[in-house]
């Protein structure tokens, strides 16, 4: 029997034998900063420690060694397995690619009962007939919908209010389920609506055709009347009976709901997230107003600052951690987005948050008139007359035309936040997106300087939340993972 | 606390003219021989009467106290001590009459059959249990290649070891086509320590078996490269082993994870769990192994031993990180009374049960028919944490278990005694 090596024979004589793995580190607070690779296996770290492992000082037995090895921040020179499985990794997180565009959005009508100063998308009074979408146009949509790679579609009615124009919402559905199964396609169906119109004939139909609703729903009475007017001031009250009777009858997973944060939301995220848990709801997204449309009009938007909405959202988080921790399943469902991100490599092609952008890759908007668009916010500003936007015309394109566009394609590679000026460098930038949308609405160009934006701002200042969460309160973080656990 | 014993030299033998080592399958003397190698299973005068009408040519005497003139002079004999009183029928064993040594290669009824394909290895790993030899013992492959035909269709798994199987992968992977062709619905599953899946040959050879229940279990004792180099003795082990994982998964060939729980394993288990959930979430099963205290463990015992008692907490991490990440994980080694109830839907009675043995205290306990016991190999250690559970005891602890979730069983166990004491005086 030959002698046993010591453990010194199997370590590396010095940084000679080392190597950095491709990494970025952000400062978090004076002394802690944030060390990650491209897949997201990060370290939190102190300044020493950083500047360790930047000159390779760090060997065997002195834990940090271990430390930055297990999460591919260091390796061996010579070594590649861990490069491998960075780039497998890296294809796993990207693997949404390979479905594009599962999502189509129906604008059936401009019109809209509700005149709500935060309107992300153009409205019009209800009357007015020459702004719902025609059944031809509807067809050719279609058409290009189910021309789009993916077995799985998702197609949305949005508006406006949707259910103003339900018979071409029925006649969509219908000739999609028809036409689907040649295309060997499956489709499933939402109707995004604020519920107002709701009745127990368009229910039935969603309950034959089993399809989602998706409604708005800001907070307690008052708030949510007060940021949503309509004729009767009721908005609230029939926003509540309408999910009340759509879980009744089509089931509590087939509605959900989202809210939109106003000024006046600021002070009360208990009472918001309060009224989505006491309705039954099985999650809340707190999601700050978009600058576009009216909610550019009105000023509102101008109402706080990335900071102030930041703080709004955490004391909302909080309070749902407090819930969740007396036993009750209620995810905020961005951060359960961000945190499949941090924790996993599972892909998440959520189309407002991804790189690749989500525009026209991730979802393709077909307005009332037969105009294409990128994006939802991309039509609101056809109508401010910035075509940025506008891939196209359902009468003149196909599925091709339409994603393979100039447009497309420059407004998708100026925005690649891998490749990007402050986000390349970025140690937030594997568990972030680009959004070319909001920063062409806010800077006038599809990347935009991000110490400018509050985009960015927002995210990392959820993420340093998060972050802060997972690594210093055990309970929070054991909810956070059962979150993203499912 | 003693292993059945699965060599030995035969007492005495009769009319074998054979110069080399043969394969014998031991069958009940009454039914008829089926293959040149059935040998008769002979354990008293009426099985010798058996076996000669039933036209035997092989006999092997179990009980040494067989008259001389039992057996026709036609017919060759191997006589065993008692030791070898567990053989039945459809066992297979491998013999060399000039030396009259012995091995037990199959034994039909146990589920923890497995092959070794060779003594040597690329690889000198501080705890392991069969210590490698540098021999020309290429003559192993042809033996089980004479035993495939003999084996038990029904056998519903079989595992192989070394060693390091795929030293020899030219001539091991055609062994195991012919493993599958003979036995289709077996299970065959690999001990290797995966490097020589680096070649892309060899992955190659091995997918080409187009076997779904062929799986090959891979050691990776650490996610840190110093700490699995410095366990297998072997620079660059883990960086080649990881190359050989990712080959086989993206031929989507089976990949089992093994880590042995030591003094240099456990104290990185949650660390290594959390690293395999997140670069290697895709293989088909880990497996969370506590030490058998044999072979070149008890050398390095200063180095390795570590009271399993005292890693329970982190083994309970490192199965829920494991588990968060919808991978399939198992705990082998490891009784009941050593782990948090907790874990014991994940414990398996995985010990082979040629070396499986309990302590005299387990008698009284009410969870051994579902323990996995003890290695009754090398110098077996017990954990401080070993003792009986009874009845009542038990009881009050599954009572109480909302409470003790993850706890330390030692504690819940003296707690609930008390428990049991203050009951007893209230009755």
């Amino acid at each position: 029997m030959t002698g046993f090596a010591p453990a010194e024979a199997f370590a590396p004589s010095g940084p000679a034998e080392l190597a950095l793995l491709p990494l970025r580190f952000e400062r978090l607070s004076p002394e802690r900063y944030l060390v990650a690779n491209t897949v997201g296996d990060y370290l939190i770290l102190a300044r020493n420690e950083l500047e360790r492992i930047a000159d390779l000082d760090v060997k065997p037995g002195d834990g940090l060694y271990e430390k930055a090895y297990s999460r591919n921040l260091i390796g061996r020179k010579g070594g590649s397995g861990q490069l491998q499985l960075i780039a497998l990794r890296m294809r796993s997180r990207m693997a949404f690619l390979s479905e594009p565009t599962a999502l189509h959005l129906f604008v059936v009508t401009l019109r809209c009962e509700h005149s709500c100063p935060y309107c992300q998308v153009s409205r019009c009074s209800a009357d007015k007939t020459r702004y719902d979408m025609s059944e031809e146009t509807a067809m050719r949509a279609l058409a290009i919908a189910l021309s789009a790679p993916p077995k799985k579609l998702k197609l949305e009615f949005q508006g406006g209010e949707p259910l103003l124009n339900f018979a071409l919402v029925e006649k969509i559905v219908s000739a999609a389920e028809e036409q689907a199964p040649r295309s060997g396609k499956q489709v499933e169906f939402v109707i995004a609506t604020n519920l107002a119109l709701l009745t127990d004939e368009i229910l039935a139909f969603c309950k034959q055709h089993g399809i989602l609703l998706s409604t708005s729903l800001d907070g307690p009475q008052d708030l949510h009347n007060r940021n949503r007017p309509r004729p009767g001031a009721n908005s609230h009250q029939l926003a509540v009976a309408g999910i009340r009777r759509s879980q009744e009858t089509l089931g509590r997973d087939r509605v959900g709901a989202l809210m939109t944060t106003t000024e006046a939301s600021l002070d009360r995220p208990e009472e918001i997230v309060d009224e989505y848990l006491r309705l039954g709801l099985d999650g809340i997204f707190l999601r700050p107003l978009s600058p576009y449309g009216f909610a550019v009009k009105t000023k509102w938007i101008a109402g706080y600052d990335a900071p102030r909405w930041l703080a709004f959202y955490e004391r909302g988080l909080r309070h749902i951690l407090q819930i969740n921790r007396q036993g009750t399943h209620f995810p905020e469902f961005y951060a359960a987005m961000l945190l499949q991100r941090i924790l996993t490599d599972r892909p998440l092609g959520y189309v407002d948050l991804r790189s690749p952008a989500g525009a026209g890759l991730g979802a393709l908007v077909y307005n009332y008139d037969g105009k294409v668009f990128a994006s939802d916010e991309g039509r609101m500003l056809a109508e401010m007359n910035d075509r940025s936007f506008e891939l196209g015309d359902v009468h003149t394109d196909d599925y091709r035309s339409l994603i393979l566009s100039d447009k497309l394609v420059n407004m998708i590679s100026d925005s690649l936040a891998q490749c990007a000026p402050m986000c390349s460098s970025c140690a937030f930038e594997p568990w972030c997106g680009a959004d070319p949308t909001y920063h062409h609405a806010t800077q006038g160009d599809y990347l935009g300087i991000k110490p400018l934006s509050a985009f960015c701002s927002r995210q990392k200042g959820i993420l340093t939340l998060l972050l802060d969460l997972l690594g210093n309160s055990q309970e929070d973080a054991a909810i956070l993972r059962r979150w993203v656990a499912r | 606390m003693t292993p059945l014993a699965l060599s030995g030299a035969a007492d005495s033998v009769t009319g074998f003219h054979e110069s080399g080592r043969l394969v014998l399958r031991l069958r009940d003397p009454k039914a008829a021989p089926q293959a040149a190698a059935d040998a008769a299973l002979i354990r008293g005068p009426g099985d010798a009467a058996a076996a000669s009408a039933a036209g035997f040519a092989t006999a092997v005497v179990i009980d040494s106290g067989l008259p001389s003139d039992a057996l026709p002079d036609s017919m060759r004999a191997a006589r065993l001590s008692a030791r070898f009183g567990y053989f039945a029928d459809g066992d297979i064993i491998g013999f060399d009459p000039n030396s009259r040594r012995l091995r037990t290669l199959y034994r039909r009824n146990s589920s923890h059959n497995s092959f070794l394909i060779t003594e040597r290895c690329n690889h000198y790993c501080l705890m392991c249990s069969q210590p490698p030899r540098n021999i020309d013992d290429g003559w192993i492959l042809d033996e089980i290649a004479s035993c495939v035909p003999l084996i038990d269709p029904a056998t519903p798994s079989i595992g192989f070891t070394g060693g390091e199987p795929l030293l020899e992968w030219q001539r091991f992977i055609p062994l195991l086509a012919r493993f599958r062709e003979s036995l289709p619905r077996t299970r065959l599953h690999i001990l290797t320590n995966g490097r020589f899946f680096a070649d892309p040959q060899v992955v190659q050879a091995w997918a080409a078996l187009k076997n779904p229940d062929l799986c090959a279990a891979i050691p990776v004792y650490s996610s840190v490269d110093a700490v699995h180099d410095h366990v297998v003795q072997a620079r660059g082990a883990l960086d080649e082993t990881l190359h050989g994982i990712l080959r086989l998964k993206d031929k989507r060939q089976r990949v089992e994870i093994r880590i042995v729980l030591h003094a240099l394993t456990a104290p990185g288990l949650v660390e290594t769990c959390r690293w395999l959930a997140r670069n290697l979430p895709f293989v088909d099963h880990v497996a969370l192994m506590a030490l058998e205290n044999t072979g070149f463990a008890l050398a390095n015992q200063e180095q390795l031993w570590i009271d399993p008692a005292d890693y329970q907490d982190d083994l309970a991490q490192a199965v829920q990180t494991l588990r968060e990440a919808r991978m399939k994980v198992s705990i082998y080694n490891l009784p009941r009374c050593v782990l948090p109830r907790g874990l014991w839907d994940y414990a398996v009675q995985s010990i082979s049960d040629w070396k499986n043995a309990f302590l005299p205290a387990c008698e009284e306990c009410t969870e051994k028919p579902q323990c996995g016991g003890f290695f009754s190999t090398g110098r077996p250690r017990f954990s401080r944490a070993v003792q009986p559970f009874h009845t009542v005891a038990a009881t009050i602890i599954a009572c109480l278990q909302p409470l003790f979730e993850f706890q330390r069983l030692d504690e819940e166990l003296e707690l609930c005694l008390s428990c049991a004491n203050a009951l007893n005086l209230l009755i």
